[in-house]
């Protein structure tokens, strides 16, 4: 993908990230994804129909790389049944640090694969999949 | 000034978080390695000639650090850093020492080393943490301790700089008004000893803790100064090595005086020799031309930051090279991301002051923390590297 559509991808999720608001609901689980390293803090919210993600949102402060990452794993995740979910996050992982990944369960999270290149920006990216995997692996553990 | 003397800044980069830690001048790398090189022997042996170096260099620095400050050589206590003073101060002075209700006066803007010790005492010893409140700059005055001193107040703990807001608290004045309330005060040294002088004597403070690292020194190094009577009542936290006179049985332990009681185990040899060097240094220097240096650096960074309409400046008014401030709709983080393609580097977030946001309403920054080292130039840099924002928002990813 071109550079320069990449940035204009995660400017605009940055600038207009898609479910960011509180949510109010006890039907939705929540999780709270921080980096000790920094100041990226948030909490998101996922609810389920079954297996299946059928919703999620986040709230908090984070920085640009955050922020859109965020906003684009939402977009990504949202219908997806467990399995899948994890799936991604895996793939995900594995194209931060540089691994063998599969591009097309990604979709415009590939907008992140230069992120390696500033080691410092790479726990920005990875987040929310931090945050949800937490959240997906609690939930299969039947703890939430 | 004195830039020759620091071997970091032949390296491409523009080194602005002096708050964070300081670089070190040649003369502290050097002792270090001659320690390691020339006579790396245990301290407080001193059976062969070696060892009775290295006690001759250790207990030199202690009586450096001593003069420095104008305190005793037995009042200074080698300890990991300004955390582990403070801890010692909260745990092994005032735990003991303190009853549920007794109140401990802090402001929100102290650093967690200076936050977390207290809460503990609060927690652990039904003790009432309470906060100083700030003026309308975030600095603290005399009038505002005053109106929060009741007969319940034990401990005023408070930094006599502050790492984000940079103010200088009326220390000498606190210590008079505390003392005549029999209230003890604690004073968090880590940001004005390396950068103005601190004379113990003078302020008549009871407690003051700083680092090594942030004063050019060697890094896993800190400093406790005790008023004497004091220090003989502090509990020594770690048992062991060095600090024991004699024992035979649990009911039959000698230890030994101030200092050496609460320095247990094998100290931080090659950084307490080190700290020797970085001591003679900032004297060769002087302490009063370090701060007057710092100061015009801070002026001359905030004349030209004030002009810039997006940028908001959290501590406008502060006597020190600190300097907070924010670019208008731009997380701080991004900002640290975009200057540091530049080799600028600053920090960015909440300082370890986590509560401060209840004062500024601000809960991240950026901080530029000068060190006399530092020049105008590289101010230019910076301040030409925030003068664009759409150049900002377009790099800072």
């Amino acid at each position: 993908m071109d550079p320069e559509i990449k940035r204009e991808i995660i400017m605009e999720h940055y600038q207009n990230p898609l479910h960011r608001h509180h949510v109010d609901d006890k039907s939705y689980d929540m999780v709270n994804t921080a980096n000790s390293s920094c100041i990226d803090n948030l909490n998101i919210y996922i609810k389920y129909d079954g297996d299946v993600i059928k919703d999620i949102a986040f709230e908090g402060e984070a920085c640009a790389i955050s922020i859109s990452s965020t906003s684009i794993m939402i977009e990504n995740l949202i219908g997806k049944t467990r399995e899948e979910a994890l799936n991604i996050i895996d793939n995900f992982e594995n194209m931060i640090n540089e691994k063998e990944y599969s591009e097309d369960v990604l979709g415009n999270a590939v907008v992140y694969s230069d992120i390696y290149k500033q080691n410092s920006r790479k726990s920005c990216a990875f987040l929310p999949y931090r945050g949800l995997r937490e959240a997906l692996t609690k939930k299969d553990n039947g703890k939430s | 000034m004195n830039r020759e003397d620091f071997p970091m800044l032949e390296e491409d980069i523009i080194y602005l978080d002096n708050g964070a830690t300081s670089l070190k001048p040649k003369c502290v790398i050097d002792k270090t390695v001659e320690y390691y090189s020339k006579y790396s022997a245990n301290a407080h042996r001193g059976d062969y000639d070696i060892s009775y170096k290295v006690d001759q260099e250790y207990e030199g620095t202690r009586e450096k650090v001593a003069e420095f400050l104008n305190a005793d050589s037995e009042e200074i206590v080698f300890t990991s850093g300004a955390t582990d003073s403070l801890n010692m101060i909260a745990t092994g002075f005032f735990a003991p020492l303190i009853e549920a209700g007794d109140e401990i006066l802090i402001t929100t803007s102290e650093h967690a080393s200076n936050v977390l010790p207290w809460f503990r005492l609060q927690n652990e010893k039904g003790a009432i943490v309470k906060y100083i409140p700030l003026d309308s700059n975030y600095h603290v005055t005399l009038d505002n301790v005053k109106k929060m001193v009741t007969p319940n107040t034990k401990i005023i703990a408070i930094a006599e700089i502050t790492n984000v807001i940079g103010d200088v608290r009326p220390i000498k004045e606190i210590c008079k008004f505390a003392h005549e309330n029999n209230i003890f005060v604690v004073v968090d040294g880590a940001q004005s000893v390396p950068h103005k002088k601190v004379d113990v004597k003078d302020l008549d403070c009871d407690f003051l803790a700083f680092s090594a690292h942030k004063m050019y020194g060697p890094t896993g190094l800190g400093i406790l100064y005790g008023k004497k009577e004091l220090l003989e009542n502090l509990n020594p936290i770690n048992l062991g090595g060095g600090m024991n006179e004699s024992f035979d049985s649990p009911s039959e332990i000698l230890l030994k005086d101030i200092p050496t009681r609460l320095e247990a185990g094998t100290p931080n040899i090659a950084s307490v020799i080190a700290f020797g060097s970085a001591i003679d240094y900032l004297n060769k220097i002087g302490m009063d031309k370090i701060n007057e240096r710092e100061l015009y650096l801070r002026k001359y960074l905030i004349d030209k930051l004030i002009k810039i309409p997006y940028i908001d400046i959290i501590n406008l008014e502060a006597d020190s090279g600190i300097v907070s401030f924010n670019v208008e709709g731009i997380f701080s983080q991004d900002v640290a991301f975009y200057l540091n393609k530049y080799k600028v580097c600053v920090r960015a977030g909440n300082h370890c002051a986590k509560i401060l946001k209840n004062a500024t309403k601000v809960t991240n920054s950026l901080r530029v923390s000068l060190a006399f080292y530092n020049t105008e130039s590289e101010i230019d840099t910076l301040v030409e590297l925030l003068s664009n924002k759409d150049k900002i928002v377009k790099e800072m990813l």
